[in-house]
């Protein structure tokens, strides 16, 4: 019964979670030039749960605040506002020192893997590296033994530790990359577009590889891409973001099979797709505004095709809509359906 | 314009070979490869890094640095040989018959020249027209390629443009000289996937409405999909299939192309596992003997290892090099 619910629990839960970039001028130049702070709002009131040994993705355009999420989530960055929980605990109110086992538990893989491995140690030492500030190992012998293990975990072979990471390829590097993020045993995986600087058919190899190790050791992923494709392959739940808001999350399936805001519905015809059938489309007018200076209401608002006045003025709210989805659109709305609880969170549990 | 039939092709590229002489001799980047292009096709080039789809493009513009060179072939536009011309001659070329739209609109665009000098520099450059003709002929293709206000935004700088529309104007200044081919590397590559699609529709409509033709080259095989006429698919430096893209998309012929096609994940398959072609790329110090896709082939026979297969016609108009289907119709 305890153990029951200790899993219906979600690992990772963000609440109301806010990121402001102060971008204001110096002190003195606002002063001269009477010049008002500036706010950039990166991620604005997010809400996500994410079950144990689930993939909960997030997708958007460049600037939507997906790859900030990512940062705060691992505490790369503060957050403005909000609490993010792992398994229980607010991290959001550790101090520095007491956030050590929560950095073993909480490993990230980046996107770019020419840039992630320092290109002056070998790989064991790499690899290595978390097993020593973590003290996993107690010998070098076995620390030997355990990266040559992570090494053919991720299909390397144990001899490669002695090499430089300029002698791997793009694929074998973001391999080592990931061996380096699971040799901690961690529980949660921030990927932030593992996949993006490399070629399809080794995409296809390291995706492969990323559900294999989530199946054998249980690993919950936060998956960030722009590639739709991509996230409906890895995720069990997906968040879309447009301008640091969640405009529709839930259940993969279900926002894949059927989209319900507008935004979603243009991500998903836009995608250039190998079976030609959407040669004939009508494109989608406009581009993302400026994240400075948003529209106001909906920042949806002038792209969209269901535009009307309510979504000028006033922000919708995330909406419950059947089959476990949320979704802010005050179109969809209209269409007659219960606001969402305080938090509009996904009910993770109801699927 | 030059007076050509309308079947001979704009461009023949005839057995190009490319190599970088290094310390250890030299390595081989593009072997051999052949295409021809007809007036408006859209050629797509579609392969992985280093499969020299790039470089084929630049020694088609002549902007081949060294160490690269050409050592093998030729390329012919509009019938005349162009990879033996001295680069003044190129240089004519360029711009005015051949344009170029690069992946990065940001670092293509000069920072400190405002659109519509950097416009009108190419206008007069290559057309005998006069500053306020050249002007006006700007300030209409910035309004073809679709930018609001184009009598004010002629006068701005790259940087208060968004990705989006630098594009746009790089389409513009690859234009506006009417040239009769465009080389688009990774056009959209840099982009976001809303913006890719008006700018690939972008691209198709104004090469269509110039009669220009255009080689794509590109990484994305829907990219190629939606907008290219004929894909060629490169591997390793060589033209592994070309055909159609009716063919080469939806029946692909050669194991590379087909485990291409297979990997590339699709919204709404609900695959458990992708397909993968294990291995990766051979490197140009490494080259495998025989056929540079075997190692990675489940195909692959003795044969393979050996020697080169030849690109041979298959039906639907296609043609693939690969010892499979050799045996078939030998």
């Amino acid at each position: 019964m305890t153990l029951h619910a200790m899993q219906d629990r979600p690992l990772v839960s963000v609440s109301d979670l806010s990121k402001s970039f102060d971008l204001s001028a110096p002190f003195l130049n606002r002063l001269i030039e009477r010049k008002p702070k500036s706010f950039l709002r990166a991620v604005d009131g997010l809400n996500i749960d994410i079950p144990r040994g689930k993939t909960f993705s997030l997708v958007g355009e460049s600037g939507c605040g997906k790859s900030t999420v990512a940062k705060l989530v691992v505490g790369l960055h503060g957050a403005t506002n909000g609490k993010i929980r792992f398994d229980g605990t607010d991290l959001t109110d550790l101090r520095a020192a007491d956030r050590g086992d929560f950095r073993r538990r909480i490993q990230m893989i980046f996107q770019d893997p020419y840039a992630s491995l320092n290109p002056r140690w070998r790989v064991r030492d790499i690899i290595a590296e978390p097993l020593r500030s973590f003290d996993i190992t107690s010998s070098s012998t076995e620390e030997r033994a355990e990266v040559a293990r992570l090494l053919e975990l991720v299909g390397l072979n144990p001899k490669d530790g002695e090499k430089f990471p300029h002698e791997f390829s793009g694929g074998q590097r973001q391999r080592i990359s990931i061996a380096r993020a699971i040799s901690s045993k961690p529980d949660f995986l921030v990927c932030d577009e593992p996949t993006s600087a490399l070629d399809v058919s080794v995409q296809s190899q390291i995706l492969n590889l990323m559900r294999d190790l989530q199946d054998e050791m249980g690993l919950t992923y936060l998956f960030i891409s722009h590639d739709l494709a991509v996230v409906e392959f890895m995720s069990d739940y997906v968040g879309v973001m447009y301008l640091g808001r969640l405009v529709e999350a839930g259940p993969a399936e279900r926002i894949f099979a059927a989209p319900e805001h507008p935004y979603t519905k243009l991500l998903m015809d836009t995608v250039p797709d190998v079976t030609m059938a959407r040669r004939g489309r009508v494109p989608v007018v406009g581009e993302v505004p400026n994240p400075i200076n948003p529209p106001p209401g909906c920042s949806f608002n002038p792209r969209c095709p269901l535009v009307h006045e309510t979504c000028r003025i006033r922000s919708p709210d995330l909406l419950d809509r059947p089959g476990g989805a949320v979704v802010a659109c005050h179109a969809v709305a209209e269409e007659g359906a219960s606001p969402s609880d305080a938090t509009g969170k996904i009910k993770a549990g109801g699927v | 314009m030059t007076q050509q039939s309308p079947s001979s092709p704009v461009l023949s590229v005839r057995d190009l070979a490319i190599c970088f002489d290094t310390r250890h001799g030299p390595l081989s980047a593009v072997d051999g490869i052949s295409f021809d292009l007809a007036p408006g096709e859209i050629l797509g080039m579609v392969g992985e890094s280093g499969a020299g789809k790039s470089l084929t493009g630049t020694a088609i513009t002549g902007l081949l640095e060294s160490p690269g060179r050409i050592h093998r072939g030729a390329i012919y536009f509009e019938g005349q040989r162009i990879d033996t011309l001295p680069q003044p001659e190129m240089r004519q070329l360029r711009g005015r018959k051949i344009g170029s739209i690069f992946q990065d609109p940001l670092t293509s665009l000069n920072p400190l020249m405002t659109v519509g000098q950097q416009l009108i520099q190419t206008i007069r450059t290559h057309l005998d027209l006069s500053q306020d003709a050249a002007r006006k002929r700007a300030i209409d293709f910035l309004a073809e390629v679709g930018i609001p206000a184009p009598e004010t935004r002629v006068d701005q700088y790259p940087h208060q443009f968004s990705g989006g529309m630098r594009q746009r104007v790089v389409i513009a200044l690859a234009l506006c000289a009417n040239p009769s081919l465009v080389i688009a590397d990774e056009p959209t590559t840099a982009l976001d996937v809303s913006i890719q699609a008006q700018i690939l529709d972008l691209l198709k409509q104004m090469c269509r409405d110039h009669g220009a033709a255009v080689i794509l080259v590109t990484h994305d095989m829907g990219v190629i999909a939606e907008t290219a006429d004929r894909v060629a698919v490169m591997y390793s430096g060589r033209v592994v299939e070309i055909g159609p893209v009716k063919t080469v998309v939806g029946d692909p012929h050669h194991p590379y192309t087909k485990g291409l096609m297979q990997s590339i994940p699709r919204i709404g398959s609900n695959a458990r596992r992708l397909t993968q072609i294990d291995g990766a790329m051979p490197r140009l110090t490494d080259m495998p003997t025989g056929c540079a896709f075997h190692p990675r082939c489940p195909h692959a026979m003795d044969i393979c290892r050996r020697a080169l297969p030849e690109r041979q016609q298959v039906e639907d108009g296609g043609e693939v090099a690969c010892y499979l289907y050799q045996e078939e119709t030998v």
